[in-house]
């Protein structure tokens, strides 16, 4: 099992109201698998991601990922979870700008404290077919386009998991398309590929979908 | 991540803000350029006083005329309570290597058609050596001439100069304030100093000065060389014991001299000078700090834009002390390089003000270049240490969502 989570729960402080972001959610995801965790605005599932993501740590419960439990690290530890275990890929993109396409993929490298960035790095551009546009920087890079490089920059360091905010969600349908059947591509290679999306399109589009409502897994939390 | 990875994006960043970066540094460069410029002048002033109180010789005892304890007392040239008698008295005691009395004024010396308004000292053979000063060419005068009023005069080298007297002109008559001397010697200058300038006055027997020039029958100081420059107290007190007891005077409040060591002038002079320095080095050091904070203004600035640049990075893999160190690094930078244009700001106003200034011989110090530069570097990573930690504390998800 690569994700296993129990109970897991969220709180968060709005004024003097306390809203339960994660009410108690058990999910397991299997290498291999292409998953969407689905559900409408405000239903956790971007809470959900922040956890599996390692982004923040639940107020209870526990997060066991690849076989460690993530729930009780710290800070540096996350970090180096982050950097080796996820790769990240945001609707807005997310790129560094003023720097090229391919420092923004040497990034995750650098912080790994490998050496030959430049190569690595390349060769992730490469598979996502941005070969030709490796010194362009983020502003001169179209939409479809600045995504790939930010699927090249959450690969780069071959990571258990890819983690995806609504990445279709600034694109246009056919960029949109695009990226879809990149990430189908990247599963059938093997990679566990989690997509958190409000879309019921892109989630028809993965093998399972984990439906959330008020911060609670009401469909698919595991396997079959 | 690799320090030279890290160095090359805070360069790539503070690059890509420059006038930012330029008016953040711009409060190092003042401050570092205002401490070297200040501590050279003060530096310099301080070796100038040093050295110009040091050619006047450091075993001397000057007695001057006057009440010099009392504040407000009567002192200078016009008190008459001196006399050749006192100078030849002071010679018996001991500890004491030469004695030469003083009969000084300013006269119009004039040699052909060539005028110069100059100080004029009578005194004995002894002055030459006690103040170290040395005949280059000619001779000075002999005691058998003081003894006999004899019209000679020795010149020194700014003196000369003004009166266009050579070397070639030994032998010939100088006119001091209308009488005719023989112009026999001239001194070696002692160079350098604009205030009182030792090389711009003449030298005749005291003698000459007390009957034939001035027309003064007592003296306007005593000039005292002890034996031995660790005794000067001793030496000292001993001559107020004898000058009270001739002048018979009981309680020492109420003396009618003042007696002088040379070595307690250097020792007020380099306290002063020294005040000086730290004085204008620390009103500049203030621009310093100021400096300073303009950076942690612009840092915490820079941290608040680039909120979302730091949940990126933190997203995929930095710690937190990668962030620190990154921040960090960038206040480094600005304020070492500001230091580096501030050191050359300030070298080059010190040897300006050299230039261009008659009153300051600023000297620029290693000490105070290091002191500067390591103070500019301390201030960077003091006030650029707040903000970086900031951002290395932000929560990468609220940085992330950042608007």
């Amino acid at each position: 099992m690569l994700i296993q989570t129990r109970d897991l729960v969220k709180v968060y402080q709005m004024g003097a109201a306390q809203v339960r972001a994660l009410d108690g959610v058990s999910i397991t995801i299997s290498q291999g698998e292409m998953v969407s965790v689905i559900g409408a605005s405000g239903s956790g599932k971007t809470t959900l991601m922040n956890l599996l993501g390692c982004l923040d740590q639940p107020d209870s419960g526990s997060y066991v990922l690849a076989g460690e439990d993530v729930s009780r690290m710290n800070r540096d530890q996350l970090a180096h979870v982050r950097n080796k275990r996820i790769g990240f890929v945001f609707q807005s993109f997310n790129l560094l700008p003023r720097i090229s396409a391919r420092e923004n993929v040497e990034l995750p490298l650098q912080y790994a404290g490998r050496k030959d960035t430049h190569r690595a790095a390349a060769a992730a551009l490469e598979a996502v077919g941005l070969a030709d546009r490796m010194h362009h920087e983020p502003a001169q890079l179209s939409g479809g386009q600045r995504q790939r490089v930010a699927v090249a920059r959450a690969l780069v360091n071959d990571p258990d998991i890819l983690l995806a905010d609504e990445p279709t969600g600034n694109l246009d349908s056919r960029t949109g398309e695009e990226i879809l059947a990149l990430f189908e591509d990247l599963n059938r290679q093997g990679r566990t590929i989690i997509i958190v999306t409000h879309d019921a399109g892109v989630a028809a589009r993965c093998a399972r979908a984990i439906r959330m409502k008020d911060g609670r897994v009401i469909d698919g939390p595991a396997k079959g | 991540m690799l320090f030279v990875t890290i160095v090359k994006s805070a360069l790539k960043s503070l690059w890509s803000n420059k006038l930012r970066s330029f008016l953040a540094m711009l409060g190092i460069i003042i401050g570092v350029g205002a401490v070297i410029a200040m501590l050279a002048i003060g530096t310099g002033t301080q070796q100038d006083v040093l050295s110009r109180i040091q050619t006047m010789g450091t075993n001397r005892l000057s007695v001057r005329p006057g009440q010099g304890h009392t504040p407000g007392g009567v002192r200078g040239d016009d008190v008459q309570t001196l006399t050749v008698e006192d100078a030849e008295a002071l010679l018996a005691i001991q500890g004491v290597n030469t004695v030469a009395p003083m009969a000084q004024g300013s006269a119009q010396l004039k040699y052909q058609n060539n005028n110069s308004r100059s100080r004029v000292v009578g005194t004995a053979v002894t002055y030459l050596s006690s103040n170290n000063f040395q005949v280059e060419h000619g001779r000075f005068f002999t005691d058998s001439e003081a003894d006999r009023n004899a019209r000679v005069v020795v010149l020194g080298s700014e003196a000369a100069g003004t009166l266009e007297l050579t070397r070639f002109d030994i032998g010939k008559p100088v006119k001091i304030n209308g009488l005719n001397f023989e112009f026999i010697g001239m001194l070696k200058a002692k160079g350098g100093d604009s205030f009182f300038s030792a090389d711009d006055m003449a030298i005749v027997p005291y003698t000459t000065a007390m009957n034939i020039l001035f027309g003064m029958d007592y003296l306007s100081g005593i000039e005292i060389q002890a034996k031995d420059s660790n005794k000067m107290k001793q030496v000292e007190e001993a001559i107020a014991a004898e000058l009270r007891k001739r002048h018979k005077i009981t309680n020492p409040d109420e003396d009618d001299f003042e007696v002088r060591n040379q070595a307690d002038i250097i020792e007020t002079m380099s306290g002063v000078t020294k005040t000086f320095t730290y004085l204008l080095g620390g009103i500049a050091a203030i621009s310093l700090l100021v400096g300073g904070i303009g950076i942690m203004n612009i840092m915490l600035v820079t941290v608040t834009e680039r909120t979302r640049e730091i949940g990126i990075r933190k997203a995929i893999g930095a710690r937190d002390r990668d962030i620190l160190q990154q921040f960090l690094l960038e206040s480094l930078i600005m304020s070492a390089l500001g230091g580096l244009i501030g050191m050359a700001a300030g070298i080059g106003a010190a040897v300006a003000i050299g230039r261009f200034s008659q009153d300051f011989n600023p000297v620029v110090t290693a000490q105070s270049v290091l002191l500067a530069i390591g103070f500019s570097a301390g201030v960077g990573i003091f006030f650029g240490f707040y903000p970086a930690w900031r951002a290395a504390q932000l929560n990468p998800i609220e940085c992330l969502y950042y608007e």
